[in-house]
């Protein structure tokens, strides 16, 4: 099945076109989103997206050509531009970010939606195609497509390693980097140019619309597997590629699939299963971890509380009734009776009784010296 | 009534019911739920749409006023894990609804009346032909009903808990103290969102409504500090944006809710750099005086100073004075004429004095030093 899979890429000179060009934009997304996310700067990456359709537009109308070049130099210049009004809204007025992202993003669609509709009334036989851009279309890529998109991501990505470890520091502590006299403002404006490109590679493929989904979801996923920076951009470099080439060639083997949206849905997929299912950071994880330590803490609550209860008797094994052992326990009274049972902590006298065996006295002494000691510890 | 003009009251509606909303989410710093939830509800439009087969039935717009609220929780939800900070948590959910709704459409409706491209443009040019009759008697386009009990029900809400909402949005704690759930405020607000992005979707599709959700408001910020007047603003800004959207629109052929966007956005620029006060120009006015000002004040103190110690009449004459206040001959000139005319300093041939007025000046200042 794999097998017939891999032959039908191979073989098929568009499907082999997609899978690189999907390879391509995973590799190049994972990177750069993992440093969007852990800088919060996610609804960024959405306002460039949508900034750059009026970039396409116009470019195609002073040009009337379709060369991929042109189209993403202007797309990629308008993203810059709506990235720049979005700096000087937020640092001279006092609107804050999320109104100027908002204002960027839809009015700046609207321009472009304004060219597409008067593109689409021009009289030239060339106009077709300019949707893609929308929702993103695989299937349509070209080897000059490919070209342009292996150009930019290895631009954006031996940048990105030239500048590591400046990026590192000022993503972790951008008070110690601006301390030291790293070149913050020259470092912000280039780590945003290559998300600018990253997110100007992907426009044929996923579409202005989605595009930025791209770039956090393989980033959010990452994040749940590590705390490494390193490990963090080749896992959403990996989680990219895997939704970019399951999306992509999902999209163009079916009819009628926008790739964009596609793509999201795989990547969601992957986001989903890694919040869950993370060791350490999933949330299965850790619901498992808080149970455990409500376990821990009911069970020797019990103890403790038959060995006080013991201390008035004299008798260390008199059996005490369960109302009375219930009323001042941690709750879940039977399970967490049927465990000290278990271990051999307790023993059940009658219907309604139950008392320490020797065992259970030595742990719940431990566990009361235990206790007090780091009473006194918190104490002083 | 003729086609243009049902259209331009339609675009009017929208902007205006869109913007009561706006007001709020902008003070409140959530303008991005408004792309979120606009985005969403396309899910629930569609699912509707697959159960009760009918585009104009009311279960549409329930369903996707319910998603909007569904897309809200869900992002709370996991900001709540604390797994994943607010910026992504609102950029992974929004998508997902969104791009299955986009799938369900292209796959399945592909040639009913929803498709993708309606979804992101709107189609308030074709808002005339979808009309409402009662007993055969033609009631007007749909469109306009629909976005008038929004626009009723928006101003319902605003004007009925008009101080609830103020102090939710200025004062949460004091809200909670005073007993007015901000939560209940929050998801308030956020249905009436949802149900203003429901109503506007026909019209101006889901991106759209984000540009008249939130830039007449934040343009309308920059020019009052009371939520009254802010208010009001917006809904003018937005009723501008709707008009001259349209004619604009009419001028070059292009996208009607393309140009209405377009237009708020030229309606902002235009308040952000001539606002008094706040504006562009305002604040690079005030800089240059505020310059000028310190510059001529410290010409009087240094030449009040000058008077107390009895210094060397050197020290009053116009071609030494850029020496003592280390400022470069043109700027030192200039200063000098700009005291001149404030009337703080006297020029006796080369010599400077200061005037009774600048004296007592430049002693207001020292003292309050």
């Amino acid at each position: 099945m794999i097998n017939e899979f891999f032959q039908l890429i191979i073989g098929d000179y568009t499907l082999r076109i997609v899978a690189m060009g999907a390879i391509i934009l995973g590799l190049t997304s994972g990177c750069l989103g993992t440093f969007a996310v852990l800088r919060q700067q996610s609804l960024l990456g959405d306002a460039i997206a949508h900034a750059t359709l009026p970039g396409v537009g116009l470019a195609f109308m002073l040009t009337q050509s379709k060369n991929p070049l042109i189209l993403l130099l202007g797309a990629g210049m308008s993203g810059w531009l709506g990235t720049m009004i979005i700096l000087l809204i937020t640092k001279t007025t006092r609107i804050k970010k999320d109104t100027a992202l908002g204002m960027v993003l839809s009015v700046f669609f609207g321009v472009g939606l304004v060219f597409l509709t008067i593109i689409q009334k021009m009289p030239t036989a060339t106009k077709a195609g300019l949707d893609k851009f929308l929702f993103g279309n695989a299937a349509t890529l070209l080897m000059d497509d490919l070209k342009v998109m292996a150009v930019l991501a290895g631009i954006a990505i031996f940048t990105l390693i030239l500048f590591w470890k400046e990026f590192k520091l000022i993503v972790f502590d951008y008070d110690f980097a601006k301390s030291i006299g790293v070149r913050i403002h020259f470092l912000d404006v280039l780590l945003t140019t290559l998300m600018v490109m990253t997110i100007v590679l992907g426009l044929q493929t996923v579409g202005v619309v989605l595009m930025s989904a791209m770039l956090v979801a393989p980033a959010a996923a990452a994040r749940q597997w590590t705390d490494k920076l390193s490990v963090m951009v080749l896992l959403a470099s990996i989680f990219g590629i895997l939704a970019g080439l399951m999306g992509a060639l999902t999209s163009s083997l079916i009819e009628n699939m926008p790739t964009g949206p596609t793509i999201v849905v795989y990547l969601s997929g992957i986001v989903m299963f890694s919040l869950l299912l993370a060791p350490h950071r999933g949330l299965v994880f850790d619901w498992i971890k808080i149970n455990r330590q409500r376990e821990q803490i009911r069970t020797s609550t019990m103890l403790k509380n038959l060995l006080l209860f013991s201390e008035i008797n004299t008798d260390p094994f008199h059996p005490h009734d369960m109302a009375a052992l219930r009323a001042v326990g941690r709750g879940a009274f039977n399970r967490t009776m049927l465990q000290l049972l278990k271990k051999g902590l307790v023993k059940r006298h009658d219907q309604n009784r139950w008392a320490l065996t020797p065992e259970g006295l030595k742990v719940a002494k431990r566990l009361t010296a235990l206790h007090e000691e780091s009473f006194d510890v918190g104490l002083t | 009534m003729s086609a243009s003009l049902e259209i331009m009251i339609l675009a009017t509606l929208v902007a205006t019911a869109c913007a009561i909303p706006g007001v709020f989410l902008v003070l409140r710093r959530v303008a991005l739920m408004s792309d979120a939830i606009s985005h969403a509800i396309l899910l629930g439009i569609v699912l509707a749409f697959f159960v009760v087969k009918d585009i104009s039935s009311p279960w549409l717009i329930i369903a996707a006023a319910v998603t909007g609220l569904i897309t809200v929780s869900l992002t709370e939800l996991i900001i709540h894990t604390r797994k994943l900070k607010e910026d992504a948590a609102i950029g992974l959910v929004f998508p997902l609804l969104f791009s299955m709704g986009v799938i369900l459409i292209s796959h399945y409706a592909g040639d009913v009346h929803l498709d993708t491209q309606c979804v992101l443009f709107g189609e308030i040019a074709f808002s005339p032909f979808d009309r409402l009759s009662f007993h055969d008697i033609d009631m007007g386009p749909r469109g306009i009903w629909v976005m008038s009990v929004v626009l009723l029900l928006n101003l319902a809400f605003v004007g009925l808990f008009y101080k609830e909402l103020k102090i939710a949005t200025f004062d949460p704690g004091l809200a909670t103290v005073l007993g007015f759930y901000p939560i209940f405020i929050h998801y308030a607000l956020m249905s009436l969102t949802s149900i203003t992005a429901v109503g506007a979707f026909d019209s101006v599709g889901s991106i759209l409504v984000v540009a008249m959700m939130i830039t007449p408001p934040a343009a309308a910020y920059l020019l009052t500090d009371r939520l009254s007047r802010m208010l009001i603003l917006s809904i003018f800004f937005g009723t501008m944006s709707a008009l001259s959207g349209y004619w604009v629109a009419q001028r070059i052929d292009a996208s009607i809710a393309g140009s209405m966007a377009l237009m708020s956005g030229v309606i902002f620029l235009i308040v952000f750099i001539f606002a008094p006060e706040r504006g562009l120009l305002a604040r690079m006015f005030f800089k240059r005086w505020r310059r000028w000002d310190f510059a001529t004040q410290m010409l009087a103190i240094h030449l009040l100073q000058a008077e107390i110690t009895h210094a060397d009449a050197t020290e009053h004459v116009v071609s030494h004075m850029y020496h003592h206040m280390l400022w470069d001959p043109e700027f030192t000139s200039e200063v000098i004429a700009q005291g001149l005319e404030d009337g703080l300093i006297k020029k006796f041939g080369e010599k400077l004095t200061l005037t009774p007025y600048g004296r007592e000046k430049a002693k207001n200042i020292i003292a309050h030093q």
